[in-house]
């Protein structure tokens, strides 16, 4: 699961901020401490901020998922409004936007991304990948998506429609994976764990060895 | 796409609409995105200017424009944005795909011209 399976029993590399700070670095830190000087923002405001990201990871994400799996009426509720269905959870949405829950299905094969920026289910996924945010993932997943989920592993068939959801302003999308056969007995945890980050991007399907691979 | 539920009672009085405030787009529409390059901020991808697409639903609320609010004009007027579709065909010739593909993004009204 991790790149780190191994005891501890031998000494690690101090982990340091070492050589100077980047451009962006200096400018956020200059900027960040200006606000605060002028008493714009606090220092507490910017760490609560921090926090509520902090509280948002794939793990709330699986969550719905199973939910929508496991509950026809809430699966209803949530593909005609994602937000207030996540909301009916107590998931809030900090950011004031829109959420449209993607079904993937026989037919149908969806996969996100934000061209212009780095748009992201934040309020139920967290902080995105870095791929996501960098160029080559987001020209390239609207001019040839089907080469790009190949990359992942993921071949769709010629039958089956890719639709492409181009996040841009105040719409987030989050994609409702099939649910694998074979999962009929599973518990929810189990189910959740199958559930990946990259499945809710679309650009893997939830496989039974999700966790093991 | 099912859209966000709205209230099934008729309205018990009729009232006039702002300017804006009914959505100008229905699902099915055929539409157009501008081909315009204004200076500021917009949220309309190089991409797809000038395309032809389909309406697939409204994005319900009204929200404000954001090329208002991207200089910090948080009030005034509230459009819609429309989820549409555009096929990968239209928007790339030379496509490797199914011709079923497409691209969905929510697009601000003042972008959508009737195609």
């Amino acid at each position: 699961m991790t790149e780190h399976d191994h005891d501890h029993s031998h000494p690690h590399a101090e982990i340091a901020a070492d050589g100077a700070p980047g451009y962006f670095e200096v400018l956020e830190t200059a900027l960040r401490e200006l606000l605060i000087e002028k008493g714009f923002i606090k220092a507490a405001e910017i760490r609560r901020q921090i926090e509520v990201i902090d509280s948002r990871t794939p793990a709330l994400g699986a969550k719905i998922v199973v939910k929508a799996w496991t509950d026809s009426v809430f699966r209803a509720q949530l593909l005609a409004n994602g937000r207030a269905a996540c909301e009916e959870l107590g998931i809030t949405f900090y950011d004031d936007t829109s959420l449209i829950v993607l079904e993937n299905t026989e037919t149908v094969h969806n996969l996100i991304v934000c061209t212009l920026c780095s748009c992201y289910p934040r309020p139920v996924l967290g902080l995105p990948p870095d791929w996501y945010k960098l160029k080559p993932y987001r020209a390239r997943a609207v001019i040839e998506p089907r080469a790009v989920l190949a990359e992942f592993g993921t071949i769709i068939p010629d039958d089956v429609e890719v639709r492409v959801s181009d996040s841009t302003a105040v719409v987030r999308y989050l994609v409702l994976p099939r649910r694998p056969a074979g999962t009929e007995n599973y518990s929810l945890d189990r189910l959740e764990a199958l559930v990946t980050r990259d499945a809710m991007i679309g650009v893997v399907p939830v496989t039974l060895d999700s966790v093991e691979a | 796409m099912p859209e966000t539920p709205q209230p099934a009672t008729a309205p018990l009085l009729s009232v006039v609409l702002a300017t804006g405030e009914a959505p100008r787009f229905a699902p099915g529409d055929a539409i157009r995105v501008s081909d315009r390059s204004p200076i500021g901020h917009y949220r309309v991808p190089l991409y797809l200017r000038g395309k032809a697409g389909t309406v697939e639903a409204i994005i319900r609320p009204a929200r404000v424009n954001n090329e208002e609010e991207g200089f910090g004009r948080n009030i005034g007027e509230n459009r819609h944005y429309y989820r549409i579709a555009i096929p990968m065909t239209a928007l790339w010739p030379a496509y490797r795909g199914s011709s079923q593909d497409s691209l969905r993004i929510e697009v601000f009204e003042t972008w959508l011209e009737r195609a």
